[in-house]
């Protein structure tokens, strides 16, 4: 029995917004909303959830005979939860049917392996969490980012405990040899490695809609005949490809979907293969030899190197000064921070500043909101100029002029009254008012309960009130408290709806004493 | 006394120096009591229209109730003749625009890099041969109309001050507000240096808008000097008034660098200066506002550099966003190749923005209370922006001083000026 190992590649970056000059320091959002959520929702109609139904049907189908893995970047599975609620279902329900497998991957999608190891590590980790949590499993073969793959990035993930990875099977790692074996990693011989057969993964992925190709129609039959026409001796074919093949790249008008929902039939009529996931593969296989791989290599392009994301000066520069950030952002002690730094790292920001425009032009066309890598640079750039500007702040209180320091100290009070808030609400969770039964109390009692209230408390629960709310409060604050309380909500910037919540519900605990 | 004014550009839609000119003289001239009769180039994007086209106040979308455009209107007579010459274009840069606008319908993509040229119509296979249709009509305008001096604003429309000339026999005065020269250094395009070239010899008298250019005209183009006048530039007092004030979000330091990304305008050497800078003193950002063929350059030479954490590019910018760029400013940088005169550090200096200027350019002659440096010269450029970021004394007088020549350069003043030439040559 042959082996066909199914992997496919789920990824959506946060995409940008145009960020200009003008917004370095007074802007502090990065991510066009509506892009981003526009372009969720047309590939999860166009490609997920039609394919991932296709996929449950075969598995219903054919049992445990089919199988197929993905890889899911954390941004793709934060942009789910975002827009897409049901895709998210959708994969849920085909991870419950046991012939599905979920592999790691960096969180943010990153090229952080080629820079930083802490860093790697980290995402990793969040990556393994976030499946974990999602799907059920921990994964335990790696993919990284644009199957980048070297053997030192092959040590420090057998370092992580995987004991599969997923990578390339460029010609010139490979010389003579087939990518059709399993293979280890000459530094850790415990990571086994499995790499794409880029002929056929490409023929479905790239040629299936070519008119020009010779070999246009592709049929199952055709492919089935391909798969047995390769050497009895070679024991897996690795098809490796964007799972935005189906439906996205390769329109259903192309016939994708029927051939994707007959494949798996005709392989079962026509040859001796059958299907399996990426660990199976490594349990059921004797791996052949070492691969020496120096220098990283990765899926893209002609060249299979890293030039689609580094090396022309623009991604260079883009990417050290993100980089030389770690140090500053691992100490900062804010969510947004932390979420943004993710964010930023994804490497489709990088593979928009990419200069070599002509042989895979049309590739990277296809995936590039911006009309130039300059432009991409340039937006790029100027949010990390303002990212830099929050990180140092946050990181570096000991430059602040009087004014700031002035303005830290009432915001760490500010915090210090909210952790009072939430401290409160701890012992006394027996509430016995809603807090728009404000409108209820007589004049004299809202009176009393405001005086009760710390500004602060009530700055927060006045954020996004209902207006009628609202008033009740206007008609009965004095002019000094309602002075106060107007500067300190001018001072927040962020507002956390926990916040609003625990300070609601301090008043409503206060209510509760009248 | 009446003008036939071949000029460009007409209020709200200025996008450069040469129509900010044009406009301000047009005025100054109204002042002193001249009459006008203002011919435009333009574009309709209507094939049938008639080759001329009377424009009424009411058809143009400005706030006709300010009083200083009631009374502009009333003098002037303005005309539109169908024409796809635009300014600011090189022969070859038209070439190119043309040529995809018909490869690419009027479909070209908006990016905030490109200064967008509206063409449309039958006309425009290459510059030239639109100029010279220009020309034609211009001869047409001339038996048509009553008048007793011709004015033609720089080289595209030469040829039309030539062929007004000769067809109604009055005198006709060329305003040189740029030459070959300024455009494209040594490598001037041999055409247009012609054009230039018959132009001044044609005219009775040439109007140079500094003495730097006067030198030019005098050497390069073999221009007898009792023929060749300089008249400065003023600066419209209007954005005075206009000014807005923007909150600063930034805490460094800003040095900008506002116009055309290209060669005339040495955008290199700003970015080599800054580059200087910002290897001393990190509290700085370097801006560079605007667009053009050296863009692309310039922002890999900053990836180059390594010093895009400090070096910005903003793109394009019109109305109130170049406002806002002087108004963020702390330092702003001239640092033209060849600039005949150059208004862009006058509105700085409006904005209360102490400015650095090329030795070669002729708003130098006018400013004393600027920092002069010779465009070449990065260090002392960087020695410049340096002083002026570090020593409030120094840029606190420069915009006090600075301030108060500013306003001395009314555009009434160069109407006068320009007034009293047209008399010397009548009477």
């Amino acid at each position: 029995m042959r082996n066909i190992c199914f992997y496919f590649q789920v990824h959506q970056p946060f995409r940008l917004k145009t960020y200009r000059f003008f917004d370095i320091g007074a802007n502090h959002y990065y991510y066009d909303d509506y892009q981003n959520n526009y372009i969720m929702n047309r590939v999860a109609n166009k490609c997920y959830l039609p394919t991932n139904q296709i996929l449950l049907d075969l598995i219903k189908e054919y049992g445990t005979r089919f199988k197929v893995a993905f890889s899911i970047s954390g941004c793709a599975l934060d942009q789910f939860e975002m827009y897409a609620p049901d895709v998210l279902k959708s994969f849920q329900q085909l991870a419950d049917t046991g012939c599905v497998e979920f592999i790691g991957e960096t969180y943010a999608h990153s090229l952080s392996a080629l820079k930083n190891k802490d860093e790697f590590e980290y995402q990793v980790k969040k990556h393994s969490e976030k499946i974990q949590a999602l799907f059920g499993q921990q994964p335990k073969t790696f993919r990284n980012t644009e199957l980048i793959y070297s053997d030192q990035i092959g040590a420090m993930v057998a370092n992580l405990g995987f004991n599969t990875m997923l990578t390339e099977g460029a010609k010139h790692i490979l010389g003579w040899k087939s990518p059709n074996f399993l293979y280890y990693n000459p530094i850790n011989p415990t990571l086994k490695l499995l790499l794409k057969n880029f002929q056929l993964s490409d023929d479905i992925a790239f040629r299936f809609s070519q008119q020009t190709w010779g070999e246009w129609p592709l049929t199952t039959e055709k492919f089935v005949d391909w798969l047995n026409n390769v050497d009895q001796k070679e024991e897996i074919i690795n098809l490796f490809m964007d799972y935005e093949t189906f439906g996205e790249h390769q329109w259903p008008e192309t016939g994708i979907f029927e051939f994707l929902k007959a494949l798996p039939g005709k392989v079962f009529a026509n040859s001796n293969y059958s299907f399996v996931t990426p660990s199976e593969a490594t349990k059921k296989l004797q791996p052949v030899a070492p691969i020496h791989v120096p220098y990283p290599i990765s899926w893209a392009d002609e060249e299979r190197d890293l030039t689609a994301w580094i090396g022309n000066e623009l991604q260079d520069q883009a990417f050290d000064t993100l980089y030389a950030l770690r140090d500053k952002v691992i100490q900062c002690d804010s969510f947004d921070i932390l979420k943004d730094w993710k964010y930023l790292q994804t490497s489709d920001h990088f593979y928009y500043m990419c200069t070599k425009w002509f042989s895979d032009g049309d590739v990277h066309k296809y995936f590039n909101p911006y009309n130039s890598p300059y432009e991409a640079f340039i937006n790029y750039m100027n949010i990390i100029a303002d990212f830099t500007i929050r990180v140092e702040e946050k990181y570096n209180n000991t430059t602040m002029s009087n004014q700031d320091v002035q303005k830290n100290i009432e915001q760490i009070e500010i915090k210090q009254t909210r952790k009072q808030i939430t401290s409160n609400t701890q012992t006394e969770d027996n509430r016995f008012y809603k807090i728009d039964q404000i409108i209820g109390f007589s004049d004299i009692k809202t009176k009393k309960v405001i005086k009760d209230c710390k500004p602060e408390v009530l700055a927060y629960a006045f954020m996004d009130m209902d207006e009628k709310i609202k008033e009740k409060f206007m008609k009965n604050i004095t002019v000094r408290d309602l002075k106060v309380v107007k500067t300190i909500m001018e001072n927040i910037t962020k507002v956390n709806s926990s916040d609003i919540t625990e300070s609601r519900r301090t008043i409503e605990n206060i209510m509760a004493k009248y | 006394m009446k003008v036939l004014m071949f000029g460009w550009e007409f209020p709200p839609h200025i996008t450069g120096g040469l129509g900010t000119a044009c406009y301000g003289l047009t005025r100054g001239l109204l002042k002193s009591g001249v009459e006008i009769l203002f011919v435009v180039p333009k574009a309709y994007g209507d094939e049938d229209s008639r080759y001329v086209k009377m424009v009424s106040a009411s058809d143009v979308e400005i706030n006709i109730k300010e009083k200083l455009f009631q009374e502009y209107w009333k003098q002037i007579t303005y005309l539109e003749v169908y024409s796809n010459i635009v300014p600011y274009l090189s022969p070859e840069e038209y070439d190119r625009i043309i040529n995809k606008e018909e490869f690419a319908g009027s479909d070209s993509q908006e990016s905030i890099f490109s200064k967008k040229y509206s063409f449309s119509g039958k006309y425009g296979s290459s510059l030239m041969s639109e100029v010279a249709r220009y020309a034609l009509t211009a001869s047409k305008l001339a038996t048509e109309n009553e008048f007793d001096i011709i004015h033609a604003h720089d080289w595209l429309t030469y040829p039309a001050g030539i062929a007004a000339k000769s067809a109604s026999g009055k005198p006709l005065i060329i305003h040189v507000h740029a030459t070959e020269f300024d455009r494209s250094g040594e490598n001037i395009n041999q055409n247009v240096y012609e054009i230039e070239k018959k132009g001044m010899d044609a005219a009775d008298k040439i109007i140079t808008v500094s003495n730097y250019t006067r030198d030019i005209v005098i050497e390069r183009y073999h221009i007898n000097p009792d023929k060749v006048v300089t008249v400065h530039n003023a600066v419209d007092q209007i954005a005075n008034i206009e000014r807005l004030e923007y909150k600063r979000h930034l805490q460094e330091k800003i040095v900008t660098f506002l116009g055309r990304v290209t060669f005339q305008k040495g955008p290199d050497y700003f970015v080599e200066a800054a580059n200087k800078i910002i290897q001393k003193d990190k509290n700085v950002r370097f801006v560079m506002a605007g667009s053009g063929d050296m863009l692309y350059r310039m922002i890999k030479r900053v990836a180059q550099l390594k010093i895009a954490t400090h070096f910005h590019f903003t793109g394009f910018l019109q109305g109130d966003d170049v406002l806002k760029m002087y108004s963020l400013s702390d330092v702003y940088v001239m640092p033209s190749v060849s600039e005949p005169f150059g208004i862009s550090p006058l509105e700085a200096l409006m904005s209360n923005v102490p400015v650095i200027i090329s030795k070669q350019s002729g708003v130098s002659e006018v400013l004393r209370h600027a920092i002069k440096v010779d465009f070449w010269d990065i260090d002392a450029m960087a020695d410049a922006i340096y002083g002026i970021l570090h020593y409030k004394a120094l840029s606190d007088v420069f915009i006090k001083y600075g301030k108060i020549e500013v306003d001395n350069l009314k555009w009434e003043h160069v109407g006068f000026k320009v007034k009293g030439l047209y008399e010397e040559m009548l009477y």
